[in-house]
């Protein structure tokens, strides 16, 4: 399969790729459905090549040649190193401590990283019922370190959550802890206009790097909270032609499947 | 011992073994999601289940805007990679076309729910839902305890013991022995934590061959099996058929309106053998 590698990076591409630049190689990850199995596929298939790629469906080190579409696909189970049962996997994998990095995406984040993908709306006579909590409010607690990638607008980047779903940082600095969470939250929160991280202080996420071409106003205006902004703020290695390329030909891989 | 598992055809066994008002899981993570039975279910014209399922996925949004459930425990109810399931949103969004209640859960919590009711125990324990609003709105299945050996907070949830637990397999044998490989879910939880169960398989065949990584259902576990080639489908069965991801994108276009979702349900589910 030969695949143009010209033409112009989208916000998407981008954001996938800097998402993929996150996970280093060597870590065990727990891999949601949509853009964070494509992130995670490129890290594996580009610097990563050791990544361990869990999927929920019980399936232990993926290393699919085809770009799934649901968690379960049997792509999945047949380059498996191992398939488990969904008890076990949340048992004694995620609830045991053996993941490192926790992929996940969301319909609603605050600036505390505390996630929404449960209602728009309130919850008894929802405007949009979203799919619902799945495995990401213990992913959340558990994973050694929480991934977040999604698509930045004032409606998904919000002041106040419509539900809360899975906790990031909770409502004050040191609620993890007393909830009695292992894991350190999201480290990195990837949008299809920059990346936050959040103070080490407050917990508060802050822009801490643009895409290029991106001004940090329009990253403001895209954000439904007063957004803060790293004095030592970053602008995005743009794309290889590797990433691309490998970016491209994997996600052709899923339009042929269909 | 319990008694052998009958070999019914897919239309007897349902008829058998659901009922109006039952609480039935139809499982399969997935893989392996019986889909021939709940078409089943609606061709015989189920009304008031309770449907237990961790993800709803596209059955439950047919026997949904069906109209066969009154209720949903679940906990993740999307189109795999595709987006909303149309006809869930709109029964929690409009009542079309009746009321749906929620019970909602995470799949960790729903996972620990079944192994707990096939352990006979009233309530599975984990470490999770803490700072979540699952809590409030779920709290008749969801409690905080305490340990009693180390002092420490724990989550409880209740047991899951459904009416009966359906589940698609690869192959059972003639004595009704059941053999199911690939992705295994949550198959063997749900068939040991129902009262009653039945088993539809892709064949029957004189022999069940050893398959690495093959999990057995003995025969006197289970209560029914019936014969469904293609049951799976459009989700699939590991070394018979290929889970057809197209027809998962077709199917948000098909179910977004509810005339374009009767038109189908119409001429693919109500007209098949077996109408009641």
């Amino acid at each position: 399969m030969s695949t143009r590698v010209d033409g112009a990076v989208s916000a998407d591409e981008m954001m996938t790729v800097v998402a993929a630049r996150a996970l280093t190689d060597e870590t065990v990850c727990f891999v949601g459905i949509g853009l964070p199995s494509t992130a995670a596929n490129l890290a594996r298939l580009t610097h990563a090549p050791r990544t361990v790629l869990i999927y929920e469906s019980g399936t232990i080190g993926s290393k699919p040649r085809t770009l799934p579409l649901s968690i379960g696909d049997g792509e999945l189970a047949e380059t498996a190193d191992a398939v488990v049962p969904v008890p076990e996997i949340f048992a004694y994998w995620l609830q045991g401590g053996r993941i490192d990095v926790g992929f996940l995406g969301a319909a609603q984040i605050d600036r505390l990283g505390n996630l929404n993908s449960t209602v728009i709306g309130g919850y008894e006579r929802p405007k949009v019922r979203l799919p619902g909590a799945g495995g990401a409010p213990e992913i959340a607690a558990m994973a050694r370190k929480v991934i977040v990638i999604m698509r930045q607008s004032p409606r998904s980047f919000v002041e106040r959550l419509d539900f809360r779903t899975s906790v990031g940082y909770g409502v004050a600095p040191g609620d993890r802890k007393r909830l009695g969470m292992p894991g350190r939250g999201p480290t990195i929160v990837i949008t299809d206009l920059g990346v936050l991280r959040p103070d080490p202080e407050t917990c508060e996420l802050a822009l801490t790097q643009v895409h290029p071409g991106v001004t940090v106003e329009r990253v403001r205006e895209q954000t439904g909270w007063r957004l803060a902004v790293s004095d030592d703020l970053q602008e995005t290695e743009p794309p290889s032609e590797e990433e691309l390329r490998e970016l491209r030909e994997l996600r052709a891989t899923l339009e042929a499947g269909a | 011992m319990g008694a052998v598992a009958e070999l019914l055809s897919l239309e007897d066994a349902v008829a058998e073994h659901v009922h109006d008002g039952d609480s039935v899981a139809l499982e399969g993570f997935t893989h392996l999601i019986p889909f021939a039975a709940g078409h089943e279910i609606i061709r015989q014209r189920r009304r008031e289940l309770t449907l237990i399922r961790m993800t709803p996925d596209l059955i439950y949004d047919q026997m949904i805007g069906a109209g066969c459930a009154r209720k949903l425990i679940f906990s993740w109810g999307g189109n795999p990679g595709v987006g909303s399931l149309h006809r869930l949103r709109d029964a929690v969004e409009h009542d079309w076309p009746v009321p749906l209640e929620l019970e909602e859960h995470s799949h960790a919590g729903m996972a620990a729910r079944y192994a707990a009711g096939a352990s006979n125990l009233p309530f599975g324990t984990l470490r999770g839902y803490v700072g979540t609003e699952l809590l409030e709105h779920s709290h008749e299945t969801i409690a905080q305890i305490t340990c009693p050996f180390t002092g420490e907070e724990l989550t409880a949830v209740r047991a899951l013991r459904p009416d009966v637990g359906i589940v698609h397999a690869q192959r059972a044998d003639r004595d009704g022995n059941v053999q199911i490989w690939g992705i295994v879910g949550v198959q063997k939880e749900i068939v040991l934590a129902s009262a009653r169960s039945l088993v539809t398989v892709e064949e029957i065949v004189d022999e069940l061959e050893a398959r690495p990584g093959a999990i057995v259902l003995p025969s006197w576990a289970v209560g029914a099996v019936a014969e469904a080639p293609r049951g799976a489908h459009p989700s699939y069965a590991h070394d018979y058929y290929d889970r057809d991801n197209g027809f998962y994108q077709r199917w948000d276009k098909i179910s977004r309106d509810r005339d374009s979702f009767g038109e189908w349900m119409a001429e693919n589910v109500l007209t098949s053998a077996g109408v009641a």
